[in-house]
């Protein structure tokens, strides 16, 4: 279970850089996830959830994009993506594949509230209409 | 809401750590092997022999690790050659900042070879750079001929794989062409050996590799010096 300090690193990548923006709550994290890496996704999302209490991630939802893996062949160039099973020798001239994608674990971007609608939740939780 | 980009690797705090202590092994001529199996493999056996049969040409230590217990530190131990344990607690993996934190007990000048015994699991350790330059891994027979198949990004990083228990092959009705083929499929450029620690069949070939490995790098080293 790797993925609790997978998921531990997500967060505090992303909590420092809502920091650089006065600490505004963070909304959306996006991953890239490739699909040659030893990160099994459900177990991440659990661990996520475990890793974003009480940080400024606690509300963000963590958007996996998964990269396929894509090989090319060093010899014919030959570009494939490999069927079930990874098998990296080209099945054209038997020369070793190299990995162009699939290794990714990468955070693209996040998506934090802007200050108008920090403000206005404010005002919102503190002028509630009494019903 | 704001888009702000990040394009951050999750792990690059731990390839940051990794990349200083490859800096340091590298000023010290140092080479660092990373030796990674299953649990039950035969790492620790494995390791007594190699480092039975380095003894006396080299200055070696071991780094080992594992969730509970030194059993495997003292084993070392007890072949006079120096080692510190690393338990892990509930951690599935050994990081760079671990080993960082563990060099300190090193004299690290004082070393040609460093091994770090990585916990016994296939799936973690694969994605946790630890600054070393050599990646070992180890399939015992006994563990069937498909573990390359189902642990393709372990096999895939190593540079060497030790094909270990070949005394077994025959009572786990396993083929060893058939695991030495899954290995290639998945990492045509490793460098293979078959051995069986309990025979001594195959070993010699490994520590001997090994041994030239060790002078070719005394080699670069000093003409790094020279240079």
């Amino acid at each position: 279970m790797h993925e609790i300090s997978i998921a531990q690193s997500i967060v505090d990548i992303a909590e420092s850089k809502a920091r650089e923006r006065n600490s505004r709550p963070i909304q959306v994290i996006k991953l890239r996830l490739g699909e040659f890496t030893t990160i099994v996704r459900e177990a991440l999302e659990f661990a996520f959830e475990i890793a974003q209490e009480g940080t400024l991630a606690e509300y963000a939802r963590l958007e996996i994009e998964v990269v396929p893996m894509v090989v090319r062949c060093v010899v014919c160039e030959a570009v494939t993506q490999p069927a079930a099973g990874v098998r990296l020798i080209c099945a054209q001239c038997g020369f070793p594949l190299e990995i162009v994608s699939g290794e990714e674990l990468q955070i693209e971007y996040i998506e934090i509230e802007t200050e108008e609608e920090e403000s206005l939740k404010w005002n919102e939780s503190r002028f509630k209409p009494v019903s | 809401m704001e888009r702000v980009a990040v394009q951050a690797g999750v792990l690059s705090a731990n390839q940051q750590t990794a990349a200083e202590n490859r800096r340091l092994f590298e000023a010290q001529g140092l080479l660092v092997m990373n030796l990674m199996s299953a649990p039950g493999a035969g790492k620790t056996t494995l390791l007594e022999a190699t480092l039975q049969a380095l003894r006396g040409r080299f200055r070696m230590a071991v780094i080992e690790g594992d969730m509970q217990t030194d059993l495997d530190a003292q084993r070392i131990r007890a072949l006079g050659v120096r080692s510190h344990q690393i338990t892990t607690g509930t951690v599935c993996h050994l990081d760079a900042r671990m080993v960082a934190r563990a060099l300190a007990v090193f004299p690290v000048d004082e070393l040609d070879l460093l091994v770090i015994e990585n916990v016994g699991n296939l799936i973690c350790p694969a994605s946790f750079d630890l600054g070393e330059s050599l990646r070992v891994v180890v399939s015992s027979v006994a563990e069937g001929a498909e573990k390359p198949k189902k642990y393709p990004v372990m096999f895939h990083k190593a540079d060497v794989v030790l094909i270990n228990k070949t005394d077994l092959a025959a009572a786990s009705g396993v083929d060893l062409r058939e695991l030495e083929a899954n290995i290639r499929d998945v990492n045509p450029r490793a460098i293979v050996f078959a051995l069986s620690c309990k025979t001594g069949v195959g070993l010699e070939a490994w520590t001997e590799w090994l041994q030239h490995a060790m002078e070719l790098r005394g080699v670069t080293a000093m003409a790094s010096v020279r240079g």
